[in-house]
Formats: C-alpha cells, sequence, structure tokens
C-alpha cells in the first residue's frame, strides 16, 4: 500500500458560464520516501493537485470525484477540524515565495514553535530547543541568536530555509514542496534543492515536488509525473522519462530543454499553446499541437497505460483504455 | 528610537508654523479689529492708540512672530463676541469636550474592533450580515441626524435621558468632570453614543476588511498547511497583521471626533470648545475661530506622534529604520 | 465534449455579459439601491414639476396651513400636505423635494471641484515628481490629518467672514461648493499621484515621451484613463460624505440659509419643533437624506468590489 494514492481525482471551478475543471481523473501514488516531481507549463494543474490533497483549495475550487487516501486511509471527505491534524503532522507544505509565506510580524522561532506545540506535546523549552535544532539543520547559522530575529532580517535563501524547517519540524510523512526555488536566485537554488534531498533522505519524508524546471526533477526525483490540462500525460521513473519519452509532449518538453553534451541547431519548440480551461479540446487535450495526431485523438480521451518504461495517456501505445 | 521621536517632532514644526500662519493671516486680513472694539465713534486718536496697543503698526512678520510667542504662552486674545480672554473661555470649555471625546472613542473602539473582528471571520452568518447593514446605516446617517433620532426616542418618547446640558459637574482645581454624579452619567450616554456611532462603523469595516484582506494571505495559507488551529489563526496571526494598519487609521479617525463633537455638542447643547466655535464662526469672532485652530493643529500633531510611536511598537520592520538612522547600537 | 462555451454577439449583448454589469445584476442590494437612488435624483431634478407647491412662494403661503401633520398621522391632515406643514404653513414635501435636489447639487458640485483639482495635482506630482511632489504631497497630508468637516467649517467661516453679510444669502451656495470641495481634494490627489506613479513606468508612457509627445499630452491622454478606476470608487464614496458635510454644515447654521434650503437647513429647521410634538418637519427630510446617502453608498460599496481586480 502506497503512502499516498490519489485516484481519479477531479477538480472544478464553478463559474457563471458553467464549471471549469481544473483536474481531470488524475491518478498517481507515492510511496514512503520517495520523491515524485511533478512537472509541467503554468496552469498545467500542478499546484491545484497538490493543493486538493492537503486540503486547502480556494474557494469556489471544488473536488469534483475521486480520492485521496493517505496509509489507505481517505482523507479528501473529512471535515475540517479532522483534516487540521493531519495537516503539519502527516502531510507538510513549501510554498514559492518565502517571503510572503512568513508572517513578518513574527519571529521566527515564534512560528516555529508554535507549529512544534501545535502538533507534538512539549513543553515551552522543549519547543524551542527543538525549534533550534531544526533551525540548525537547515543551516541557518547562529541558529541560538537567530531563532528570535524576523523574516525580514533573513535573505532570500536563508528564508527558505526556514519555510523547510517549517514544513518539517512537526516530522511528518509526505511534504508538498511547491515550486519551493522558483522565487530564488539561480545560485540560491542548487543548495535549497540540495538541502531538501538530504534531509527527506535522512527523515525518510516523502516529497511531491512540483516544478516547472525539468533539471531539478532529473536531479531530485525518482519518478516523475507530467501534467497537461489538468491531466497526467506520463508518468514514470525519472531516467525512462527523460532518456526516453513515450508521450508526445513529453518528448516536446525534453527536446526544448537546451543541453550541453549535444550541439543543436535549433531548440525544437511546441507549436501552439497550452488551451486556457474553458477551451479544453476534445479527446485528448494534446491533439491540435502534437505531431503525431490521428482521428482517434480527437474522439476519445486517453487514459495512462504501459508505454516501455513508463505510463503515457496516448493512443499510440496498445490498452490506452477510452473513457467510458 | 530617541531619533525616531526627535525625527517626528522636527516634521511637526512645519505643520505648527504653517497653521498658525492661517490662523494669523485670519486676524490680519479678516475684519477690522479695531472698529470692532472700539464700535462706530472713536476718535482717530483713540484708533492710533489701539493700533500701538494690539501692535497693529509693526511690519507683518513681527506680528506673526509675537501672535506666535502669545500663542505658544496660551494668550489668544479676546473674544470679539463674549470680551473675555479666549484663553479662559476654552479652559472653561475643554474638560465637557475632552470627556465627551474620550468616552465616545472608548465606546467606538470597544465595540467596534470585535465588531469588526467578528464579521471579518464570519462573513456569511446572520448576525454578521446583520453588523454589517447596521455598520452601513451607521456610515450613511449624518452625526446630527443620529442625535436627533436618540432624541426622539430616548428623551421625547420614552423620557429616559435627558437631551441638554451636562447634568451636575463636580469640580477639581481646573477641572470639571461629569464623570462623578449620576445625572452627569446620565447627561453623557446620548452624546457619547452619538458622536462614537460613526467612527465605531468606521473602525468596525476597515477592521473587517483588513481581516479578510489578511485571511487570504499566503502566511495565512501557510499557517493552515501547517495545521495550526483555527484559534491561532485567527486571533494570533490575523488580528496581530489586521491591527498593525488600523493602528494609523483608527488613531487618525480619533481626531475626526474632534470635528464631529462640533455637530453633537450643537445638537446636544453640550457646552463644549465645539459649540463655542460654532457660536463664534456665526459672527466671525476671529480669536477664537484662530485659537481654535491653532489648539487642533497641536491635537493633531500630538496624536500622529503616539500613532507613529505605536506603529514603531507593533511592527519590528520599522526598527530597522532606526538601525540606518543612528548606525547601530 | 468540446468544453468551449458559446459567446453571444454584439456589444449592448457583450457589454450585459461582463463582468462588470453581471456582478451588478446579481446584486441585488446594489440594482436596488440604484432604483432608490435614481427615484430620488428624477424627484429632484423634476421638482418644479412633481412638488405639489412652490414652498419659495411667500405669496401662496398661508399660516392657517401651519403644522398640518401628515395623512394617517393627525385628524386635520390634507392630501395636499401629504407630509404636513412646517411652522409657516410651507409643504414638507415640496421642501423636500427642493431642498434635495440642492443637497445633490452642492454635493455634486463640490465633488467635482474636488476632482477637477485633485486630479491636476495628482497627475502632476506623480508625473513631474521631485520637489513639486514633495510640495504637493506634504500639503494634501497636512491636510488630510484634519477632519474634513472641520476644514470645510474654517473655510466657510473664514470666507463668510471676509464678504459683507449682504452678499452671504446669494453666495451660500459658492461657498460652500468650495468650502467642501477645498476640503475633500487631497484624497483625489493622493489616489491620482499613487496611479500616475506606477503608470509613469509603464512602457507606453516612455514610448510616448520617445516619440516626443508633450508632458500635458502624455498626462491627459495616455496616463488620466488609466488611473481613473481607483477614482470614480473613491468619487463616488465622498459624494455621499459630500453631501452629509453640505447637511451638516446647513445644520450648524453655517450653509445654506432658509430662503434656499437643502435638507439639512429644513432638519435644522424641524429640529426646534421636535419637543412640542411636530417631529414631522425635521424626520421627513431626515429620512430623505439618509436613504439618499446609503443608496450612494451602497452603490458607492458595489462599484469598489466590482471594480478590484482581486476579488474577481
Amino acid at each position: 500500500m502506497a503512502l499516498l494514492e490519489v485516484e481519479r481525482l477531479s477538480v472544478e471551478f464553478p463559474t457563471r458560464r458553467g464549471a471549469l475543471r481544473a483536474l481531470e481523473e488524475v491518478s498517481f501514488t507515492i510511496e514512503a520516501g520517495e520523491v515524485l516531481g511533478v512537472v509541467g507549463e503554468s496552469g498545467a494543474g500542478k499546484s491545484v493537485t497538490g493543493a486538493a490533497i492537503i486540503g486547502l483549495l480556494e474557494p469556489p475550487g471544488r473536488i469534483a470525484g475521486g480520492e485521496v487516501r493517505l496509509a489507505g486511509a481517505r482523507i479528501d471527505d473529512l471535515p475540517r477540524e479532522r483534516m487540521r491534524p493531519i495537516r503539519g503532522r502527516q502531510i507538510g507544505a513549501i510554498f514559492q515565495d518565502p517571503l510572503t509565506t512568513l508572517n513578518p510580524l513574527y519571529s521566527v522561532g515564534r512560528q516555529l514553535v508554535e507549529t512544534i506545540e501545535t502538533h507534538l506535546r512539549l513543553s515551552d523549552r522543549d519547543a524551542r530547543a527543538r525549534a533550534i535544532r531544526w533551525l540548525e539543520e537547515v543551516g541557518i547559522p547562529a541558529a541560538r541568536q537567530r531563532i528570535d530575529g524576523y523574516p525580514h532580517e533573513f535573505s532570500g535563501g536563508m528564508r527558505q530555509r526556514v519555510v523547510i524547517a517549517l514544513a518539517l519540524c512537526a516530522e511528518p510523512r509526505l511534504v508538498i514542496a511547491d515550486e519551493p526555488t522558483t522565487a530564488l536566485d539561480v545560485s540560491i537554488q542548487a543548495q535549497i534543492i540540495g538541502l531538501l534531498k538530504r534531509l527527506t533522505r535522512e527523515h525518510n519524508t516523502a516529497v511531491m515536488l512540483v516544478t516547472h524546471d525539468m533539471g531539478v526533477i532529473a536531479e531530485t526525483a525518482d519518478r516523475v509525473a507530467v501534467m497537461y490540462a489538468g491531466r497526467i500525460v506520463e508518468i514514470g521513473p525519472v531516467r525512462a522519462v527523460v532518456k526516453q519519452p513515450a508521450h508526445p509532449y513529453t518528448e516536446g518538453l525534453m527536446g526544448s530543454i537546451p543541453s550541453l553534451a549535444h550541439r543543436v541547431e535549433r531548440l525544437r519548440q511546441i507549436d501552439g499553446a497550452m488551451p486556457r480551461l474553458d477551451a479544453i479540446p476534445a479527446g485528448c487535450a494534446f491533439n491540435p499541437r502534437c505531431p503525431r495526431v490521428f482521428a482517434r485523438c480527437r474522439e476519445a480521451r486517453p487514459e495512462l497505460a504501459a508505454a516501455g518504461e513508463t505510463r503515457a495517456a496516448c493512443w499510440l501505445y496498445e490498452g490506452a483504455r477510452p473513457d467510458g | 528610537m530617541v531619533a525616531f521621536i526627535l525625527s517626528r517632532l522636527l516634521q511637526a514644526i512645519p505643520v505648527l508654523l504653517v497653521v498658525g500662519f492661517i490662523a494669523y493671516a485670519m486676524f490680519a486680513f479678516v475684519g477690522d479689529p479695531v472698529t470692532i472694539m472700539l464700535g462706530q465713534d472713536f476718535t482717530e486718536a483713540q484708533r492710533l492708540q489701539l493700533v500701538h496697543q494690539l501692535g497693529l503698526d509693526q511690519p507683518f512678520y513681527l506680528q506673526y512672530a509675537r501672535f506666535m510667542w502669545a500663542a505658544a504662552h496660551g494668550e489668544f486674545g479676546i473674544s470679539y463676541r463674549l470680551a473675555r480672554p479666549v484663553s479662559d473661555l476654552i479652559l472653561e470649555r475643554l474638560p465637557a469636550t475632552a470627556e465627551l471625546a474620550l468616552t465616545a472613542a472608548a465606546l467606538a473602539l470597544a465595540i467596534g474592533v470585535p465588531m469588526g473582528v467578528y464579521t471579518g471571520i464570519r462573513s456569511n452568518g446572520l448576525l454578521a450580515r446583520a453588523f454589517m447593514i447596521f455598520s452601513l446605516v451607521g456610515v450613511s446617517l449624518p452625526t446630527f441626524l443620529i442625535g436627533i433620532l436618540l432624541i426622539l426616542v430616548f428623551s421625547v418618547a420614552l423620557g429616559w435621558l435627558p437631551s441638554f446640558g451636562r447634568g451636575d459637574v463636580v469640580h477639581f482645581s481646573h477641572w470639571s468632570s461629569g464623570f462623578f454624579t449620576i445625572s452627569g452619567l446620565r447627561s453623557l450616554v446620548l452624546p457619547a453614543i452619538t458622536l462614537g456611532m460613526f467612527q465605531m462603523t468606521l473602525i468596525m469595516r476597515l477592521v473587517r476588511s483588513e481581516m479578510l484582506e489578511v485571511l487570504r494571505s499566503d502566511y495565512v495559507k501557510f499557517a493552515r498547511a501547517r495545521g495550526l488551529t483555527e484559534r491561532a489563526i485567527n486571533f494570533g496571526h490575523a488580528l496581530k497583521n489586521t491591527l498593525v494598519p488600523v493602528i494609523t487609521i483608527v488613531g487618525l479617525q480619533i481626531g475626526g471626533l474632534l470635528g464631529f463633537s462640533i455637530v453633537t455638542e450643537t445638537v446636544f447643547q453640550w457646552p463644549g470648545m465645539g459649540l463655542l466655535l460654532v457660536q463664534s464662526i456665526g459672527v466671525a469672532d476671529i480669536p477664537v475661530m484662530s485659537a481654535y485652530l491653532l489648539l487642533i493643529a497641536l491635537v493633531f500633531v500630538i496624536i500622529n506622534l503616539i500613532v507613529d510611536l505605536l506603529y514603531y511598537a507593533v511592527d519590528p520592520r520599522l526598527r530597522i529604520d532606526r538601525q540606518a538612522l543612528t548606525g547601530g547600537r | 465534449m468540446s468544453q468551449t462555451l458559446p459567446r453571444r454577439g454584439g456589444m449592448l449583448a457583450r457589454a450585459w455579459d461582463s463582468d462588470f454589469l453581471y456582478s451588478f445584476r446579481r446584486s441585488p442590494v446594489a440594482a436596488a439601491a440604484a432604483l432608490v437612488l435614481a427615484v430620488v435624483v428624477v424627484g429632484a431634478v423634476f421638482c418644479r414639476w412633481l412638488a405639489p407647491h412652490d414652498p419659495f412662494d411667500l405669496v401662496s403661503l398661508n399660516l392657517m396651513d401651519s403644522f398640518k401633520p401628515p395623512l394617517f398621522v393627525g385628524a386635520d391632515a390634507e392630501w395636499s400636505f401629504p407630509l404636513g406643514t412646517d411652522d409657516q404653513g410651507r409643504d414638507v414635501l415640496s421642501g423636500i423635494l427642493y431642498g434635495t435636489r440642492i443637497s445633490l447639487l452642492v454635493g455634486a458640485l463640490a465633488i467635482g471641484f474636488a476632482l477637477v483639482v485633485g486630479i491636476t495635482f495628482g497627475l502632476v506630482a506623480g508625473y513631474v515628481g521631485g520637489v513639486v511632489d514633495s510640495l504637493l504631497m506634504r500639503i494634501a497630508d497636512i491636510q488630510l490629518t484634519f477632519p474634513a468637516i472641520l476644514i470645510a467649517l474654517l473655510v466657510d467661516g473664514i470666507v463668510q467672514a471676509v464678504l459683507p453679510r449682504s452678499f452671504h444669502e446669494q453666495t451660500a451656495l459658492y461657498v460652500l461648493v468650495f468650502a467642501i470641495g477645498i476640503a475633500r481634494w487631497p484624497q483625489f490627489a493622493r489616489t491620482v499621484r499613487g496611479s500616475t506613479l506606477v503608470e509613469r513606468n509603464k512602457e507606453y508612457v516612455m514610448a510616448a515621451r520617445v516619440i516626443g509627445r508633450s508632458s500635458w499630452k502624455i498626462m491627459t491622454g495616455h496616463i488620466l484613463p488609466n488611473v481613473l478606476g481607483p477614482v470614480l470608487v473613491i468619487a463616488t464614496l465622498n459624494l455621499g460624505l459630500a453631501i452629509l458635510d453640505e447637511a451638516t454644515l446647513s445644520f450648524l447654521g453655517v450653509g445654506l440659509p432658509p430662503t434656499q434650503p437643502s435638507l439639512g437647513t429644513l432638519i435644522r429647521i424641524g429640529n426646534d419643533f421636535l419637543f412640542s410634538g411636530e417631529w414631522w418637519v425635521t424626520i421627513f427630510p431626515g429620512i430623505t437624506l439618509a436613504v439618499l446617502v446609503l443608496s450612494i453608498n451602497l452603490l458607492g460599496d458595489w462599484l469598489r468590489d466590482a471594480l478590484n481586480p482581486r476579488l474577481r
């Protein structure tokens, strides 16, 4: 039994022109301790997936179908007060911009201590000691002095380290990291990713790493899911997806990444753009842009099916069952 | 911190000087004090004597300086209407206005802030909507109308509360207080509600909208993602961040009480400075008007300073300015 | 199953369908407020034809008609005086219609004045920057620390002290417009300045400068249309406040005189009779004033939410 099981999860946003499907029957699993990368263009539904799992979809968004199970138990239909203890303690979250994610009026130590005390029964002194240890773990120098500092007194990279400490301090089993490095300088990005990798390995924490940066995925993830227009179009071990992508969209993504190793005349690009939520094509969402499109692609939406070492939702592969 | 206070004080001085100049200009260019004070028949010799006495034959910057100097010592001249020193009049009326404003401010804060927090957290409940409607009405009704309605209900129809005057007052050296007598307190009720109503609804709406903003912020989202209790989020993170910008505006709004006290005092015949001002404007009693102007400016400067200090105490981001200013400890 | 949703053609249909008017249609409160406001405004504008009596025609007044109660309240009420009469026999309803017209007029003119001054100063301050900006904003800030009503009162008092007494009645309206306008311009200036600062750095402005358009043309032609949005919201909310300002000043006796009464003046006149039992003389104008300002505020609230991009 996997740590996290997401089965046919659909999320929609009701508007006055009808409901927009932000996620369409998304299914995947995450094993304990593994790192699943979720990659895709802006608007593909990556962040919505994370928000839906942790129960923080912004209204009027709502889960329209499917299940989310944590260690076998359903969590998508829990009432608010039952879901709360799960957040932070079982599932943690890291968001994109460390400046706005931290409360500017609370000291770093206070935010850590309150998280620790909410989930673990510790005295103030013990909680504070633990907070200091976490700051040291994430690499904040002079943690004992800086614990009472305020967020604006830290640099961007340091702030994200604090955010990581906050997400991990209650020792969750799964962490959803939503674009953790996008707002940081390139030179800091590698450090933060390295830190995340090390800590989650040490504490055996599973990670759902959401990003649009394929390079980060290649370095950090065990498996990767590629999302497009609210669906998962390919999922599999990282090496396989990168080296031998099965889905034409993944192929396009990989081909458009510049590489120092190979010399290319032109970067390949995928013509067109990802469809808006209110104009998703019938059948396979990628069909207008797909270089290998044929009739069936326009008629029915493919499900994930085995394709070499990965699974891809594409009619090119046998067994891609039509939706009924 | 000292540097902070000093810099704020330095900024306040030009304000006082400008307002002082306007106050002085009212004297210099409006009306002719000589005619007003001497009446119709006077000899040239009497006029010259008065002119010299009042210093009107000096160049105007000297007059301005004298004016400000006298003002700094609390001398504002003689009221044209009542022929008494303005400073005496003001001192007499000050306690009434001060007590009224204080009570109204306390009411406005004590009711407005909790109402605002409540409707910010629970924006869709029935009670919350009732509060919202109440606040909208409170903002739309002019102060004098509220006063009139209250008088109609509680004085004319029900006869429970008095509708004019201050009741019996107790005197402590220069101060007269209505807090210590039953009739004084009873007389305070309707005027205080009237005066505080506008501010109360304003504060409520402000707190509510700030609260809603804050509850949508990233750090509240992160706090939720960390599984903090609703209580910790609402009354810890959200409330603290809400109150910081609210402090400034509330502080300045309290100043608005001084403006609206004029109306309230008129409706309830409350013997305060506001009533004095209205009576003075009607007859162009310049000394009183200019004294009032200067006094109001002074009060506002002080209020601004206090608000700045509060801001400084509450928002740690501001303390960095100090370090930049003084270059370290 | 395509998810493309149909759109109706035609410009009017699209405007009706737009988020802006949609939010209006969806809000019964806003619609009701607009309706009420429309009724009041129409009543005020067409008061000459709608009012059963002309309250300024001294000849038609009959002291025998004084203190008639409103319909259904007193025994000697008359249909020709549906809301009763005051101490001089003037019809309350007619007074309200004419008074509302004056209240609206003063409020609108005052806000118009404040808009012109505020937008001009704000544009110049934001665009030119430097010393001009500091100076203008300093003045605005200082003025903003005082409540508008106080400033209006003092300006009104000073101007009236300067004018000879005989002119007071004729010029009361203009003096009020001036006083309230002066009291309320800083908020517009600050908002416009803030938006101008943001727009000034945008590329279309730089492009216009490179082409060589004059600063004035840039400010009015390019920047101005883009900063009008928030100004509109503030203007609506301030309209209600300006009407209240005028009512307050009139109530205090330093506004419009009884010969040209606004709602505030009517309330003041009626206030004297409150204790002797003729409550209608003051209450009906009071209700009218409250309803007028309330509907303006409701519309202003709705407008602010409709134009706020973050709430969409």
